[in-house]
């Protein structure tokens, strides 16, 4: 009675209870009043009212990756280009070859894009 | 408790009241409709939710696009044979209690395109159909005039014995035959446990 936590525990109770009864009593009224009322059309994880058809474990076309890492091509440079410029005045030269060679590592996969055709819109 | 006692206690002050009258309460004043319209008259339907008819005083704004969450179902529009599986597993997907209002001339009997090869004459022969509204379409008062009917409804139910409604009883069936497409109709083209059409005396 005398600990200064006391008062904390007596809420904590309060605060359980209040979650609780709540629940308590839903679960008191489903067993007392309503019945479970299960079927196959209830319990179908679809819910538009079409039927589900097929299995959700199906394949993409691998082909998409290549637009992926050309927009990573473009959206790294971006992020690095602005800082660059930003602070192009007072980079030492060591920097300014460090970004030079992270640019060519870039282009270089965009080359290597734009060598396999994937830049023409067919 | 005798509603003479009641009526008496109440001008003393005292107000009395039962489970079954609070529970009726609560759940007449919170029908959640499922966000669903088929033809024109989801126009009016929208119509009695917006500012001017306001179908938020009864307790009903909440328009859920999840039959799993819905009450009730207002099936506004035309039901094509295409469409009335769907509307069917709509209905067996909602969560018991579920209510039903066809709203206009086509939900309830086909309307006007009753004589179409593809029109279902009348959702009430899958599905149980709490209030019909004719009109085509039903004005929003129309639709009001529904739902308080609905209201009343769901407040007269009672909690236990014989009379009680469907959701209570564990041996009423939760779910209705959804029809399937035939060679050249809905198969059944109706369901007989539903559908009980009035005998004409000739």
């Amino acid at each position: 009675m005398d600990s200064p936590y006391f008062f904390i525990v007596v809420l904590m109770v309060a605060a359980v209870a209040f979650a609780l009864t709540p629940l308590a009593l839903a679960w008191l009224w489903a067993k007392l009043f309503s019945p479970r009322k299960p079927g196959p059309d209830k319990n179908a994880t679809y819910e538009c009212g079409l039927e589900s058809k097929g299995d959700a474990w199906i394949r993409f076309k691998s082909e998409y990756y290549l637009y992926a890492i050309v927009f990573l091509i473009f959206d790294v440079e971006t992020i690095f280009l602005l800082p660059f410029a930003v602070a192009f005045t007072g980079l030492s030269v060591g920097a300014f070859i460090a970004m030079m060679i992270f640019l060519l590592l870039l282009v270089e996969g965009l080359i290597w894009a734009w060598k396999k055709g994937v830049l023409v819109w067919k | 408790m005798d509603q003479g006692l009641k009526s008496e206690l109440q001008k003393q002050g005292i107000f009395t009241t039962s489970l079954q009258e609070v529970y009726n309460w609560g759940r007449k004043n919170s029908v959640w409709p499922l966000q669903f319209g088929l033809a024109c008259c989801a126009i009016e339907m929208i119509a009695t939710t917006m500012a001017r008819y306001d179908l938020a005083r009864f307790g009903a704004e909440v328009f859920r696009p999840s039959p799993r969450q819905a009450d009730l179902m207002i099936v506004a529009g035309t039901v094509t044979k295409k469409m009335a599986p769907q509307v069917v597993r709509l209905y067996n997907q909602m969560g018991e209690p579920k209510y039903v209002i066809a709203m206009g001339a086509c939900a309830i009997s086909g309307g006007p395109f009753k004589q179409g090869y593809n029109v279902l004459k009348g959702i009430d022969r899958y599905i149980p159909v709490d209030v019909h509204i004719p009109g085509c379409p039903p004005r929003p008062e129309a639709l009001i005039h529904a739902f308080m009917t609905l209201q009343q409804k769901i407040a007269g139910q009672e909690l236990t014995g014989a009379n009680r409604p469907r959701h209570l009883n564990p041996d009423a069936p939760s779910e209705f035959t959804v029809p399937r497409f035939g060679a050249h109709d809905l198969e059944p083209a109706k369901n007989p446990e539903v559908w009980r059409p009035p005998a004409l005396a000739r």
